[in-house]
């Protein structure tokens, strides 16, 4: 084992990622509360990027597909959701919005994946970019392409702490700190699912080898079933923060690609690293716009996570909790 | 033997659309004028692309409908839908010109920019209300270009001229939160040169497409305590500066946008915490219930021709712009037609239309758009035609005028317009045209 895959190249990762979060403090006029707010704004950020990013974990753990559609289904969930309110009340609406990830899913296995079995990941990752452009003119075709307000009750207004420690206290958002409980309940949730549930077992075995695990007896249509309802209810749920957040509509989307880093940094097939790598892409995105933006012209907040999944790749491809990928010679 | 007798269907399909479509562009060569309609209903702008979109194509429709086209000539128009990505608009563009369009409207600076050289060469007259390149107002050099009511340096000048009556501008710090694109940028120049003119601090904060992630730019404002945000978004932008202003609790009443950030899409996200927001209006807001509001419900939405899925949609702020866009455009060619006779007109005869304009406040109310407008006269010089506009303010439901008529400072502004497109025309060896000459 080289250096590069070794615990010391991720304690050593740590600390760099580490000293650039606390330079700003050192070497620049910063006060520690605005450091803070930044640091926090970072975290919560990175909170909702991991929601997504989860999804696209679930999905290449139990079917070694990167489902690029996952941004799609945020976006086509919410939409579906926010209008359906329109009618119904909200536990009514969700139990609809469910039903029709449900049936999403369904199709998804039946009319793209089930054709497709053992064919190359390139192959299945170009059938999900298809999913992705169809749910998008789908979603916005059927319940249109306004900014619809998703109103859940999140609160807007943030909370000033500690303002007898700091002058003008400490910012927080108290929306933020509520999707990142629900963020957190989401992953013990998955955690267990996958870890301690038969259903989970046989997903992770799926993902393994589709033949093999067809051979044993694991009933391959009805899994890849699970696992796309699955990763669509965790859509649905980081469209309902999101949308509330900034209104349902088609930039969701965008946003979720951010998971793309972040699974990259913290690797394909790890939930927890779903969760680290979204929070330091929070975190990095938001420090360096604030104490790089000046210096660099500003606007650097949407290339940063990139630029950082680019250097992983360069010197660890696997992220920061992948698995090894060994091949035998 | 299916599979070949359904292929052989669609083939079939393919081919009728085909015709059909050549049957629709002869249609539209021979005794229609026609116009393209660069849109964007799907993609991350829709929000306020569709409102302008609607305008637009319902004042189109309603002097067919009504007036039975412009002088007895109806007008064809084609969507395109471009994203308000530049490479898309272009491509349309290029695929629409066969139809030998007299002017276009593409609804993006972007846009704009990449068409500026090719309309010249393509006798297409490039209209840009409320928007544009802002030394495009000369239009000795800009021969093809019309950004019409107002530019974005207008826009930033009266902006300063508003928060300058509050109180002196020195020492105080005004932050431009602004989309980093080709339409975010402009108005930089002005805001810059304001800067030095009357001591403020001037902050600039670009935020990347399509604008959602404001965070670290918010921070930075309640870092930097700037006593106004001027706010030049586009689409889901606005809404989210809004309401990142109400994450950090910055006074929504400092926040100031521009004509193309203060709309209903803007702020009813926000819904009543946006209230206090204010904006810079293109000399219209979401006014309702006009003559011309009036027609087009009768001769459209009661027959089921509207173009919006919503009737209400008829008279907001997006909604109005796109309606005065279309107007602009019939009334230039109106002009033409007096000139050259009522037929058919060309490119080159809308532009000299459009460059004649002289719409005065008899004319407005005769339009039915009293109120929605001031008197607007162009000349060879002058492609902008007025540049003046109010501040409105959202107040929880709706907008309402806050201020008299501001006019952007043309001796102040002039020199620079001039100056820009002198430069501009060395650039591109364009010798300007001696407006004395022009008639």
């Amino acid at each position: 084992m080289n250096f590069l895959q070794s615990k010391w190249m991720t304690v050593a990762l740590f600390a760099v990622l580490g000293a650039g979060a606390v330079a700003p403090l050192l070497v620049t006029d910063t006060r520690l509360p605005q450091w803070i707010e930044v640091v926090l704004g970072g975290l919560m950020s990175g909170v909702l990027y991991s929601l997504v990013a989860l999804g696209l974990v679930l999905i290449f753990k139990a079917s070694g597909v990167f489902n690029f559609a996952q941004g799609a289904m945020v976006l086509f969930a919410a939409l579906s959701l926010v209008r359906i309110m329109e009618k119904v009340p909200f536990p009514v609406a969700l139990v609809l919005t469910i039903a029709i990830m449900v049936a999403v899913a369904w199709l998804i296995e039946r009319l793209v994946l089930r054709p497709l079995v053992n064919q190359e990941g390139i192959v299945l990752f170009m059938a999900t970019l298809g999913i992705a452009y169809f749910l998008d003119g789908l979603g916005q075709t059927v319940w249109g392409s306004d900014i619809y307000t998703l109103d859940i009750g999140m609160p807007k207004e943030p909370k000033i702490l500690l303002e007898n420690v700091f002058e003008g206290g400490i910012l927080v958002g108290m929306e933020d700190v509520i999707a990142a409980v629900i963020a957190a309940v989401l992953v013990g949730v998955l955690a267990l699912f996958f870890q301690k549930t038969p259903t989970g077992r046989a997903l992770r075995a799926v993902a393994d080898d589709h033949q093999a695990a067809q051979s044993i007896g694991i009933p391959l249509n009805r899994i890849w079933v699970i696992v796309w309802t699955v990763s669509g209810i965790v859509a649905l749920v980081a469209g309902i923060i999101w949308g509330s957040k900034l209104g349902v509509q088609f930039s969701l989307q965008l946003v979720a690609l951010k998971a793309l880093p972040v699974v990259i940094l913290g690797g394909f097939t790890s939930v927890p690293g779903a969760i680290i790598g979204g929070l330091i892409i929070g975190l990095g995105e938001k420090l360096s716009e604030v104490y790089l933006g000046p210096l660099l012209g500003g606007g650097i907040e949407n290339w940063f996570a990139y630029v950082l999944a680019l250097v992983f790749l360069l010197f660890r491809p696997e992220g920061l909790f992948g698995e090894k990928h060994i091949d035998r010679v | 033997m299916k599979k070949s007798i359904r292929m052989k269907a669609a083939a079939a399909a393919i081919a009728v659309a085909g015709a059909l479509g050549m049957v629709h562009e002869a249609a539209a060569q021979a005794n229609e004028i026609f116009v393209p309609v660069l849109v964007y209903r799907t993609g991350a702008y829709a929000p306020n692309g569709v409102p302008w979109a609607d305008g637009f194509v319902d004042y189109l429709k309603l002097v067919n409908e009504r007036d039975g086209g412009v002088n007895g000539i109806k007008i064809a128009f084609e969507e395109c839908e471009t994203g308000y990505a530049t490479d898309r608009g272009v491509e349309c563009y290029e695929r629409l010109k066969s139809k030998k369009p007299v002017a276009v409207n593409p609804l993006s600076t972007g846009i704009t920019f990449a068409l500026t050289e090719k309309v010249a060469a393509d006798k297409i007259v490039l209209m840009t209300t409320g928007y544009g390149r802002s030394e495009s107002a000369d239009g000795s050099v800009f021969a093809w270009n019309f950004p019409l009511l107002g530019t974005y340096w207008s826009a930033a000048d009266m902006l300063v001229q508003h928060v300058a009556k509050k109180g002196s501008l020195k020492g105080k710090k005004i932050a431009l939160v602004y989309h980093d694109s080709p339409y975010g940028k402009e108005p930089i120049k002005v805001l810059e040169e304001h800067a030095k003119k009357h001591g403020f601090n001037f902050i600039k904060l670009p935020v990347t497409h399509p604008g959602v992630e404001q965070k670290a730019t918010w921070l930075q404002i309640r870092q930097q305590r700037p006593d106004y945000v001027f706010l030049w978004g586009w689409g889901v932008m606005n809404s989210t500066s809004i309401k990142e202003a109400i994450a950090v609790s910055y006074p929504r009443l400092q926040m100031y946008g521009v004509w193309w950030s203060s709309a209903e899409p803007d702020v009813l996200p926000a819904e009543a915490a946006a209230k206090g927001y204010n904006g810079i209006t293109l000399g219209h807001s979401s006014e309702k219930g006009l003559p011309v509001h009036k027609d087009m419900l009768k001769h459209l939405y009661d027959k089921g021709k509207g173009t919006s899925a919503k009737k209400e949609e008829v008279g907001s702020v997006l909604y109005n712009r796109g309606m005065l866009s279309a107007l602009l455009l019939v009334e230039g060619i109106k002009v033409a037609q007096g000139k050259y006779g009522k037929r058919v007109v060309t490119g080159e005869e809308v532009r000299w239309g459009v460059e004649n304009l002289n719409i005065d406040a008899a004319k407005i109310k005769a339009l039915g758009v009293e109120g929605m407008m001031q008197p607007v006269k162009t000349s060879c010089r002058d492609h902008e035609g007025v540049r003046k506009g109010r501040i409105h303010t959202w107040d929880g439901t709706a907008w309402s005028y806050t201020s008299e008529w501001l006019e952007a400072d043309n001796k102040f502004l002039r020199p620079m317009v001039e100056a820009q497109a002198k430069a501009y025309a060395a650039e591109k060896k364009i010798t300007p045209r001696d407006c004395s000459k022009e008639k």
